[in-house]
């Protein structure tokens, strides 16, 4: 794999060309419907839910909407759900539970919206439902951050028995952005936060947050959405077997406690 | 005057209020700051002695300031029951954020805590309850490695013994000097929370100012009551992000809990000098005994 720097790796996840849900979800899954609405106010077209098979086996997909060109993120809201997406997405994690189907989340988001309407609509409560659901949700949880995990925003779709990531994928607190803004008042600084931050893959793998680097093409993903969306696969296939076969009482302490030892403090 | 009085005429004064007006009379004024209080919601200015005997709740709008925890310590439980844990626990630095050691040593000798939460376990008018009470004052009670694991062991704790949580809430959110362990500590206090909630456990959380970020959207929005004090923020995403995205003015309310209040987030407003009877009274028809005499 490459010894990249944060920053070029976020060059990397921001190419026009990165492949998006829209193009691994028919790649990945077969015979895949989509199911709308979280049964309690609207539709969030910034997740994309639905069940499909993953080569045999049933799964549900939920996934976050980065559009391939304007008119695409319009509709997705470039990717920053509203409450409704977060509460459609537990809705469909429920489903899949009682129907013991394995939850396959794709995370690809700045963040969580912004704004007004949000707000209303309880955006925190609604991420912090899907962070205590989750983890006790009795069916294997599988996550896979494509380009941007976007803080709380992210984590909503990422309480999981695995967290994977592709190689060139950063995983953030705050967006560097955000992040050189507060420490130096200066968001053109991004860069600098950017490295500070450790959020690429290998970082977190050793804060034993990332169980799995998936490898991107020499490049980036960009350069051949095929072998992209194969390696994907290869690895969703293999985790779903394993997680399928263990007793769920183990898979679920095993999920507390993935998140229950990090931290770093001293007594 | 008697505390009921105190707040009756501070509920008086609610009606009339919350014209944002410049403060003009810094110049006129030749008093010490530090015997002043200046209201952050409607720039009322009043004797610090005065705010303090009306538990630092301003009069003239109702605006509940922020205490130190050894202040709400001693507002909310009864006197000498409390016994704290983790009492030592300190940060490290784990993504290596430059000063961050610096930033934490300066701040504990300032503000006399290891980091932005205390845990423990106490009587409230004699019922029995794990505490949690964050304080501000110390980076704006972000939440990191310290703050993820004290909640975390205090759940489980109150999960184990079968008693119920009250959690004071407060914070800018997640501590970006801890990077992504800092977001994992939502996760993980959230998690403790359910399996709490599983066992049959309570929670009460009291939303106190500012409740925000990354707290709001774990372990603060899961209490099985929810409680705030007027007038405080409580919200996710901050204000100036959402007036940068949206390019206009918020009204003065958004984010109150009295707005959260009316959007169904929040059970009750509870008034200061009210909280500790309203926190016994939730603890008693949820049927745990109740010990000694209480006060
Ligand atoms: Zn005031």
């Amino acid at each position: 794999m490459s010894k990249l720097t944060a920053c070029e790796r976020l060059e990397i996840i921001r190419h026009k060309d990165r492949p998006t849900v829209n193009d691994y979800i028919p790649a990945m899954f077969t015979r895949f419907m989509e199911f709308h609405g979280d049964r309690l106010y609207g539709d969030d077209a910034a997740i994309i839910g639905g069940i499909g098979y993953l080569s045999e086996t049933p799964v549900t997909v939920i996934a976050q909407v980065k559009g391939r060109n304007l008119d695409e993120n319009k509709k997705s809201n470039f990717s920053m759900p509203h409450p409704e997406g977060y509460r459609k997405a537990l809705r469909l994690a429920k489903q899949a539970e009682k129907f013991h189907r394995p939850v396959i989340c794709l995370v690809d988001t700045p963040g969580a919206f912004c704004g007004i309407e949000a707000e209303k609509r309880g955006q925190g409560e609604a991420i912090a439902k899907n962070l205590a659901e989750f983890m006790t949700l009795r069916t294997p949880v599988i996550s896979v951050v494509l380009g941007e995990g976007g803080s709380g925003g992210a984590l909503a779709l990422a309480v999981c028995d695995e967290l994977a990531m592709l190689e060139n994928a950063l995983y953030s607190v705050i967006s560097p952005r955000g992040a050189a803004s507060i420490l130096w008042k200066d968001g053109t600084r991004e860069k600098e936060a950017c490295e500070v931050l450790k959020i690429t893959a290998e970082n977190l793998s050793d804060f034993g947050v990332c169980d799995k680097i998936i490898p991107e093409p020499e490049g980036g993903a960009h350069l051949s959405k095929e072998i992209m969306a194969d390696n994907i696969y290869e690895y969703l296939v293999d985790a779903v077997y394993r997680l399928n076969k263990m007793d769920i009482d183990t898979l679920l302490q095993q999920r507390y406690h993935k998140f229950r030892k990090i931290g770093m403090f001293a007594e | 005057m008697a505390l009921e009085d105190l707040f009756k005429v501070v509920k008086e004064r609610f009606g009339a209020e919350q014209q944002v007006q410049p403060v003009t009379d810094e110049k006129e004024v030749e008093i010490p700051q530090d015997l002043l209080f200046k209201c952050p919601r409607c720039s009322n200015v009043i004797y610090n002695e005065e705010f303090i005997g009306a538990l630092k709740v301003c009069p003239k709008c109702g605006y509940h300031a922020r205490l130190t925890w050894k202040e709400r310590l001693d507002l909310t439980v009864d006197k000498g029951s409390f016994r704290e844990f983790d009492e030592g626990m300190h940060s490290l630095n784990p993504i290596g954020f430059p000063k961050y050691e610096d930033k934490i040593d300066k701040l504990s000798e300032q503000v006399g805590m290891n980091d932005a939460i205390k845990t423990g376990e106490c009587t409230i008018r004699g019922y029995r309850c794990v505490i949690g009470i964050m304080d501000s004052h110390f980076m704006m009670a972000s939440m990191g490695s310290v703050v993820g694991e004290k909640i975390a062991r205090a759940f489980e704790y109150a999960t184990e013994k079968k008693l119920p949580v009250v959690m004071f809430t407060a914070s800018g959110g997640a501590r970006m000097q801890e990077g992504i362990i800092s977001l994992m500590q939502m996760a993980k206090t959230s998690g403790a929370v359910k399996l709490h909630s599983d066992a049959g456990g309570l929670y009460i959380t009291v939303m106190t100012d500012p409740t925000t970020g990354g707290v709001t959207a774990s372990f603060a929005s899961l209490g099985d009551v929810i409680l705030a004090e007027p007038k405080v923020l409580i919200g996710f995403a901050g204000r100036r992000v959402i007036q940068d995205t949206i390019r206009q003015r918020l009204p003065d309310d958004f984010q109150s809990a009295e707005f959260l209040q009316e959007c169904g987030f929040v059970d009750m407003i509870v008034e200061r000098g009210m909280m500790r009877k309203r926190i016994s009274n939730i603890l008693k028809i949820h049927g745990f005994p109740k010990e000694g005499t209480g006060r």
